[in-house]
């Protein structure tokens, strides 16, 4: 049904594309987000189609998992969409560096973005911006309220009462306590380490701190998130080992279990999929009064393929792009991606509301690794997929998982040397 | 008489051969020693330097890149072992099986096996990442059923498990390439030399191992080393069932997949084409190693009948 709707939707596309508007100008949109299709199909290109007539966009998303070399290849042979989806930090800046994504600081609404939101996209100096901020991700746990009412259990709020729900949803048996695998490792790392580590290193002070030198991936605060993910192991489901990202989704939708370590991202899909309500909390601090931290991490941002043949058009998506009107839109067809802009934007889902909330009371951090940190090799951000996974498995200590980043980072970055 | 003295030009080799050289130098021969270049040089900004050997001694000599290397040509060399003690011996089994003349409905079978071998890699990673899957799979039910629920593990998820998992996947998808090979050649061992042996006092088990297993040996040869290229070559199951980083803890890592990644980068890692075609350099150099042992060392020395 859906795949029917797709193909003629395409073939109407071009064949009213070529025939009886041959004077519209298409522009390619190259994405990662290949769950979004119908939003942009259904929401977001209507809304700008509307107004700006003579454009027409098309959204050509790529699987996550080839993203960056597809695109990689398709600039180099240039065959590139118009507009590309930008990743955070050096895998974009490295496009820019080779000429591949324009400048767009210029454009007039690049004015609603702070320096934070920028920062993703910007040069280290901060003198060119090269793709316009449209969303950041927030790490945190969602929970079947459901599920938290039969047992009795509360919200924790400290690591040690994170523990103890853990313990009550293992002694009950009805629920896996905590849906995640190792299988794709990355949910170890991104939900997993990252999540609960701004806690420990103190957000960006931490961050900064290992960028400039003063601390080591050894120190214990660095080390302590390991050692807890090390006792998530014996939380999660029966052969954990083998369970893939997907998996846990599916476990947790079907309410099969309590506690789903999360990145705001899966909002849209959870509203879909599970039957039963949902709430989320931040990440549990280590003593009851201490001040939170959250990894709310600028995810994604949309700039210009420099070799773009309809320049003008595409600065007239990218300045739409910074307006009101699409980080409403954006935030509301995507619960779970908040918008990086100055704009208030009134978000109807109410689990968003709740997680963006946060902001408020914590201090936000995005990933350690990504800025800089990731820029040798071997690759921090890679790296430390491997050694979270393997903190939760238990193939390395805590300690172990430490001194691998921390001999990895030493060998090439020199302020660690 | 005199005309037929000078050597005919015989244009016909020419013509035959020069199809099949231009595409192979184009799309084998060319690439080949434009990875080699490649590998000769590194990127500094947007500038492509010569640098001589220096990829290949970063590759072998730089503890993390040849702790990589090493950890994947292993597992290769491991993938190449279960295939050669599982696959290949299978397949000759079930040859011989097959060219029974007792065996019913033989055509069948023949079939059913082979089939796999047609399938795409990804449709069989995905089905068997969803047979062993210890939340949805029906490997865990169907132990359950004969009471050995105990013996299910997770084991494409498990370090010591997995790389052995994924060669058996692969054996089960390939197993009917040698069982095809070895089933013509027994079908072309003539009925004379059998029945002769027969006349001998030679028959049954005696009858394979005797007349049919020397006489198949070449087949197996071949089959051999197309088992040791194909596996050295091995990448796309590994990616569609682990992903790139072939986990758990480069665990199910191979050369072709340490390739992957270096070379078209992951995620925040960016690629790297020059020290990609260091390693894809290394590839070849292992399998071209391998067939001239092969050539040189197994296929001269075998012996060959006529009839």
């Amino acid at each position: 049904m859906n795949t029917t709707k797709l193909v003629s939707a395409l073939l109407a596309t071009s064949f009213l594309g070529t025939a009886a508007f041959a004077q519209d100008v298409t522009i390619t949109v190259e994405s990662w987000r290949n769950d979004d299709l119908l939003i942009w199909q259904n929401t977001i290109i209507p809304a700008f189609e509307a107004g700006h007539p003579g454009i027409k966009v098309v959204f050509a998303p790529t699987a996550p998992a080839q993203y960056n070399s597809a695109l990689n290849a398709k600039l180099a042979a240039g065959t590139a969409g118009d507009l590309i989806t930008c990743r955070p930090f050096d895998g974009s800046l490295s496009l820019y560096d080779a000429g591949h994504l324009a400048d767009v600081g210029g454009l007039e609404n690049m004015a609603n973005f702070g320096p934070v939101a920028k920062s993703g996209w910007s040069t280290d100096d901060g003198s060119a911006t090269f793709c316009v901020p449209m969303a950041s991700v927030i790490h945190g746990f969602i929970y079947n309220k459901e599920a938290f009412e039969e047992v009795g259990v509360d919200v924790p709020n400290t690591t040690d009462e994170f523990f103890a729900v853990l313990d009550a949803f293992k002694e009950d048996g009805n629920y896996i306590p905590l849906s995640m695998g190792t299988a794709d490792q990355w949910e170890a790392a991104t939900m997993g380490y990252a999540n609960i580590g701004p806690n420990y290193w103190k957000g960006e002070e931490g961050r900064m701190a290992v960028i400039a030198g003063d601390q080591k991936l050894t120190d214990p605060q660095w080390v302590a998130p390991y050692a807890q993910l090390a006792r998530w192991g014996e939380y999660m489901g029966d052969g954990f080992e083998a369970q893939s990202y997907p998996d846990s989704q599916n476990l947790f939708t079907l309410g099969r279990a309590a506690i789903y370590p999360a990145g705001s991202w899966e909002l849209s899909g959870f509203n879909a999929q599970a039957e039963f309500a949902m709430g989320a909390f931040n990440p549990p601090v280590q003593a009851a009064g201490d001040e939170c931290y959250i990894s709310d991490h600028v995810d994604i941002a949309l700039g210009m393929n420099s070799a773009t043949k309809n320049a003008d058009e595409v600065r007239t998506f990218l300045n739409w792009v910074g307006t009101a009107e699409f980080a409403s839109l954006y935030a509301n067809s995507l619960p779970g991606f908040f918008s990086l802009s100055n704009h208030t934007v009134e978000m109807s889902d109410p689990l968003a509301q709740e997680i963006v909330g946060w902001r408020n009371d914590c201090n936000s951090s995005i990933r350690p690794y990504h800025q800089i940190l990731s820029r040798g090799t071997p690759n921090l951000a890679n790296e430390y997929w491997v050694s979270s996974a393997n903190a939760i498995r238990g193939s390395m200590t805590p300690e172990e998982a430490g001194a691998h980043m921390q001999d990895g980072l030493a060998s090439w970055y020199e302020p660690q040397q | 008489m005199s005309t037929q003295d000078r050597p005919k030009r015989r244009w016909h080799i020419v013509i035959f051969l020069t199809p099949a050289v231009l595409v192979y130098t184009a799309l084998m021969i060319f690439p080949l020693f434009g990875t080699l270049r490649l590998s000769l040089f590194t990127t500094v900004g947007q500038e492509q330097i010569f640098i001589g050997l220096d990829n290949f001694r970063t590759l072998l000599g730089d503890e993390r890149w040849s702790n990589s290397f090493w950890n994947a040509l292993k597992n290769n060399t491991w993938f190449f072992v279960i295939h050669m003690i599982v696959q290949n011996p299978l397949g000759i089994a079930i040859a011989a099986m097959l060219s029974s003349s007792a065996l019913r409905f033989s055509s069948f079978y023949r079939t059913a096996i082979f089939i796999p071998t047609i399938l795409s890699f990804v449709i069989v990673g995905f089905a068997w990442k969803l047979i062993l899957s210890p939340l949805w799979g029906i490997a865990p039910d169907m132990l359950d059923a004969v009471g050995l629920k105990f013996l299910f593990k997770p084991w494409l998820g498990k370090e010591e498990y997995a790389l052995t998992t994924l060669a058996l996947i692969s054996v089960w998808q390939f197993i009917g390439i040698p069982m095809m090979l070895i089933y013509a050649s027994l079908l072309s061992i003539p009925d004379e030399v059998l029945e002769a042996g027969e006349c001998d006092g030679i028959t049954g088990m005696a009858a394979f191992w005797k007349i049919k297993l020397p006489l198949i040996l070449p087949s197996i040869g071949i089959i051999s080393i197309l088992t040791f290229v194909g596996n050295f070559n091995a990448f796309d199951l590994i990616y569609t069932t682990q992903g790139a980083l072939a986990g758990p803890n480069y665990a199910t890592d191979v050369l072709g997949s340490f390739l992957y990644r270096t070379f078209f980068g992951f995620q925040m890692q960016l690629g790297d084409p020059n020290m990609g075609s260091a390693i894809a350099m290394m590839m070849f150099l292992v399998i071209l190693l391998g067939v001239c042992i092969y050539l040189f060392g197994i296929q001269t020395r075998m012996r060959r009948y006529q009839f």
